[in-house]
C-alpha cells in the first residue's frame, strides 16, 4: 500500500544522504521525495512516498526513527490528511491542439505560465492522481517535458508535526 | 571556584582531541599514524594520560578497541589516518556495528579546502562508513571538537550501542591555532532520546503470560551482556525454573554449568535447545534479535509459541518474527521490574506442567548432549576446547576467529561469566581473533586471554604478532590447524559432493618458527597425548605469547547443524544421522 511519511530532520549536512541511504541499503522503495527547510532554519521537512505491506512500513518508520538526525516523523496515512504535488508540463500547442490544451488546462484548473508560438507550459497542482489524469487527458498532444515536485503532505485538522 | 574565575584553557584542535579523550576516561587509543593525523599524534606524544597502541594494520586497531568494549562494556577508541588508513578500518567498524559494540573511531581527513578534489589520501569516509556505523560526524570548526567527541561517546554507548565515526580534516587540528577548551559534562539531543524503562503495562502483561506458560523457554542474547543484566536474567530464570538458551552473542550471560542451561541455539545450537524452542508455548526473548542463524525458516519457526520480546531497539522487534508482547527498553531495568512483580505475586508456574516439560527436555538432552567421536586416533577439536576449558577453569577470556573453531569454542568451552566470550557473531569477520585477544589482554593483563583460531583466520591478521611483542601481550593462541578452511569444507562436503573449491591451503607456514621469528614461543601438537602437557606449558609461561599449532582431524564437522529451509528442530546430528 502507498504511504506518505513526513519527517522533521535536523538541517545538517549528511542527514539527507543518511536517510536516502537507509532506503537503498534495506531495499525499501522511494516513489517520491521532497525536502526543504522549514520556518525553523535548523529543521528540514521531508515528505516521502513509499509503498509496502504493513510490516515493511512499520520497519521503515522504526528504522527512520533510529537515525540520529530524525527528530520526528509521522505516517500521514494513519489519519485524514492533505496531499499536493506540483507539475510543470510543456506541451506542443499549435494548430488545433492549441485550443485543446487550453481547454484541458482550464478543466483541470491548471495555469498556462509560459507561451511560445508553438508551445504552452502548464502549471498544475493537485494530488498525484489528478496530475496523472491530466497527463492522460493530454494523450493526443505531444508532451515535450514533464517536471513533478513529488508529494508534499500535511495532516487535516489540528494535528501537527512540529516540535 | 566558578567557571568565570577559572582560567579558560586554550588548546589546539589536536590537543583538544586528546584532552577530550582523557576527560572521557580513555586509557588506550588504538591506531596508526599518517599524514592527516600527524598533528593529533604530536599532541598525543606530549601527554601521558592517553596511551597509544601502534598496531601493524588499522583493521587490528578496530578489533582491539571493539574487544575491549566487549570485555568492559565501555567504548573502545581508534585513531587512523585518512584514505587507506580509514578504509582499512572499515571491516572493524562493520564488525562492531553488526554486534552493537560501542566504539569511537577518529579518522583523519584531508584539509577542508581540498575535500572533493581527489586529494592525496582522500576518501569520503563519511559516505563509506554511513551504512556501517550508528552515526558519523565531521568536524567543521576546531572549537566544536570537545562537544563532538562527547556526543560520539554518548551515542556510541547509549541505547543500542554501536560504532561512531568522527572525520577530522587536518586543518581542524593545526597546533598554532588555539581555542577555549571546555568538555561538556552531558549531552542532550532533541532527535535522540533512547528509551530506558520498559512500558509497565506491557511488563505486567508479560509476567501474566509467563506465569500461565506450561512449556516456557528463556532465549537470551548479546543484549543481556552489553546491557549488564546477567545477574537479573539469572535470578529470573532460577526463580521460575526456566530452561535457558543463549545465542552465540549471549554465551556467558547465564552460567553454562548450571543445569537449567540447555546450550546455544540456532544453526549449530544444541539438539535440546533447538527442540525446546520449537516445542515451547512461550518464548521470553531478552536482548536477542531472532536472526537468520537462529530461526532457520521463519515460516516454520516455533509454531505454538507466544513471544515476549524485550529489546532496546524497537526496530529489532517484529522484524523477522512477530512479537506478541513487545517491550522496548533496557533489559536490566525491564528484568528488574519483572522480578519485582513476580516477587509481589508470589506465584510460580504450574508445577506439574513444568515437571513434565523438564522431563521432556532431559530426554532431548540425552539424545545428543554434545557427543563427538573421541575414539578416533586424530586429535578432535572438541577435545582441545574441553581441555582448554579445564586448564583455564572456564574463566579465560576466549576470543575467537570465524569458522568451525568458533563453533567448537562456543559449544564446548562452557562460559559461566558474561563478557568472556568475544567473537564476531554478526559480520563473521575472519582475522578478528588475534587483535581481539590483544585488546583484552592489554586491559586485563592478569587474566588468561586465549585466541581460538584456525590456520585460515590467523593468517588474516598474523602481522599483529609483532604488536604483541612490542607491548608484551601474553596471549595464548590455540590454532586448530586442519589444513582446510574448515567451515567452507564442511559446506562443500554437505552440499557440493566434497568438491573442495579453494578450501585447501597449500604452503602453510611453519607456525612454530613463525612465532619464534616474532620473538614468541611456538609449540606444535600433532598427537593427542601432547596436548595437555603443551597447554600446561603454555599457561605456565604467564607473560609470554605462546602459539600452539594444534593439528586436528581434518574430517571433523560441526554438529548439530540445522537443515536449511527447515524449522528450528530440523537438524543433522552427525554425518549419518538427522532428525
Amino acid at each position: 500500500m502507498r504511504h506518505i511519511i513526513s519527517v522533521l530532520l535536523e538541517n545538517e549536512s549528511g542527514a539527507l544522504a543518511r536517510l536516502v541511504g537507509l532506503f537503498a541499503q534495506r531495499g525499501y522503495n522511494i516513489d517520491s521525495l521532497t525536502v526543504a527547510p522549514t520556518e525553523d532554519a535548523t529543521l528540514s521537512r521531508l515528505t516521502l512516498v513509499t509503498h509496502g505491506n504493513d510490516q515493511v512500513i512499520e520497519q521503515i518508520t522504526k528504522q527512520l526513527h533510529k537515525l540520529i538526525e530524525v527528530v520526528k516523523l509521522t505516517d500521514l496515512n494513519d489519519a485524514p490528511h492533505l496531499e499536493r504535488e506540483l507539475m510543470l508540463i510543456k506541451v506542443k500547442a499549435s494548430g488545433a491542439t492549441r485550443d485543446e490544451v487550453k481547454r484541458c488546462a482550464d478543466i483541470f484548473r491548471g495555469q498556462i505560465i509560459d507561451v511560445t508560438a508553438s508551445t504552452y507550459t502548464v502549471q498544475l497542482v493537485g494530488t498525484s492522481d489528478k496530475l496523472d489524469a491530466f497527463i492522460q487527458a493530454l494523450a493526443g498532444t505531444a508532451i515535450l517535458e514533464v517536471v513533478r515536485s513529488g508529494v508534499s503532505g500535511i495532516a487535516r485538522g489540528e494535528k501537527t508535526l512540529a516540535l | 571556584m566558578t567557571s568565570q574565575t577559572k582560567q579558560t584553557e586554550m588548546l589546539s584542535g589536536a590537543a583538544m582531541v586528546i584532552r577530550a579523550l582523557a576527560d572521557e576516561g580513555v586509557e588506550y587509543l588504538y591506531g596508526y599514524p599518517g599524514g592527516a593525523v600527524l598533528h593529533i599524534y604530536d599532541a598525543l606524544f606530549q601527554q601521558t594520560k592517553v596511551k597509544h597502541v601502534l598496531v601493524r594494520h588499522e583493521q587490528a586497531a578496530t578489533h582491539m578497541a571493539d574487544a575491549y568494549a566487549r570485555a568492559s562494556g565501555k567504548a573502545g577508541v581508534v585513531l587512523v589516518t585518512s584514505g587507506p588508513g580509514a578504509t582499512n578500518a572499515v571491516t572493524g567498524i562493520a564488525t562492531a556495528y553488526m554486534d552493537s559494540i560501542p566504539m569511537v573511531v577518529l579518522t583523519g581527513q584531508v584539509m577542508s579546502h581540498l575535500i572533493g578534489d581527489d586529494a592525496f589520501q582522500e576518501t569520503d569516509m563519511l559516505g563509506i562508513s554511513r551504512p556501517i556505523c550508528k552515526h558519523n560526524m565531521s568536524v567543521r570548526r576546531p572549537q566544536d571538537i570537545p562537544a563532538i567527541i562527547k556526543k560520539a561517546f554518548y551515542i556510541a554507548q547509549s541505547g543500542r550501542p554501536g560504532p561512531v565515526v568522527i572525520d577530522i580534516p587536518k586543518d581542524m587540528t593545526i597546533p598554532s591555532q588555539t581555542f577555549a577548551y571546555h568538555y561538556p559534562s552531558e549531552v542532550k539531543l532533541r532527535s535522540y532520546q533512547p528509551k530506558l524503562k520498559g512500558h509497565s503495562g506491557q511488563i505486567k502483561k508479560a509476567v501474566t503470560a509467563l506465569l500461565a506458560a506450561k512449556k516456557p523457554i528463556l532465549y537470551a542474547g548479546g543484549g543481556v551482556i552489553m546491557g549488564g543484566a546477567s545477574h537479573e536474567l539469572t535470578e529470573l530464570a532460577q526463580l521460575l525454573n526456566l530452561p535457558v538458551t543463549n545465542t552465540l552473542m549471549g554465551l556467558g550471560c547465564y552460567p553454562a554449568s548450571d543445569k537449567q542451561f540447555i546450550g546455544m541455539l540456532g544453526m549449530h545450537g544444541s539438539f535440546e535447545a533447538n527442540q525446546t524452542m520449537h516445542h515451547a508455548d512461550l518464548i521470553l526473548a531478552v536482548g536477542a534479535r531472532f536472526d537468520d542463524r537462529v530461526t532457520n525458516n521463519t515460516k516454520k519457526f516455533c509454531p505454538d509459541a507466544t513471544i515476549i520480546h524485550i529489546d532496546i531497539d524497537p526496530a529489532s522487534i517484529s522484524k523477522t518474527i512477530n512479537a506478541h508482547i513487545p517491550i522496548v527498553g533496557l533489559v536490566q531495568p525491564v528484568l528488574t521490574e519483572m522480578l519485582e512483580l513476580l516477587k509481589q505475586k508470589k506465584k510460580k508456574l504450574d508445577a506439574s506442567a513444568m515437571k513434565k516439560w523438564w522431563q521432556q527436555i532431559e530426554e532431548w538432552r540425552a539424545v545428543h548432549g554434545g557427543r563427538y567421536d573421541d575414539a578416533a586416533p586424530l586429535l578432535k577439536p572438541q577435545y582441545v576446547i574441553e581441555q582448554l576449558s579445564k586448564i583455564t577453569h572456564g574463566n579465560a577470556y576466549v576470543c575467537s576467529d570465524v569458522g568451525q573453531h568458533q563453533m567448537f569454542a562456543a559449544q564446548y568451552y562452557g562460559f559461566n561469566k558474561p563478557n568472556r566470550w568475544i567473537n564476531s557473531g554478526g559480520l563473521g569477520t575472519m582475522g578478528f581473533g588475534l587483535p581481539a585477544a590483544m585488546g583484552v589482554k592489554l586491559n586485563y593483563p592478569d587474566a588468561d586471554v586465549v585466541c581460538v583460531t584456525g590456520e585460515g583466520s590467523i593468517q588474516m591478521n598474523i602481522q599483529e604478532l609483532s604488536t604483541c611483542k612490542q607491548y608484551g601481550l601474553g596471549v595464548k593462541i590455540i590454532n586448530l590447524n586442519n589444513g582446510y578452511l574448515g567451515m567452507v569444507k564442511q559446506w562443500q562436503d554437505m552440499n557440493y559432493e566434497s568438491r573442495y573449491a579453494s578450501s585447501y591451503m597449500d604452503s602453510l607456514p611453519d607456525f612454530v618458527k613463525l612465532a619464534e621469528a616474532y620473538g614468541h614461543v611456538g609449540i606444535r601438537v600433532t598427537e593427542p597425548e601432547q596436548l595437555i602437557p603443551a597447554l600446561e606449558r603454555a599457561f605456565a609461561l604467564k607473560d609470554r605469547l605462546v602459539f600452539l599449532d594444534i593439528h586436528i582431524d581434518p574430517k571433523e564437522h560441526v554438529y548439530p547443524m540445522q537443515i536449511p529451509g527447515g524449522s528450528m528442530n530440523d537438524m543433522f546430528l552427525s554425518k549419518t544421522e538427522r532428525t
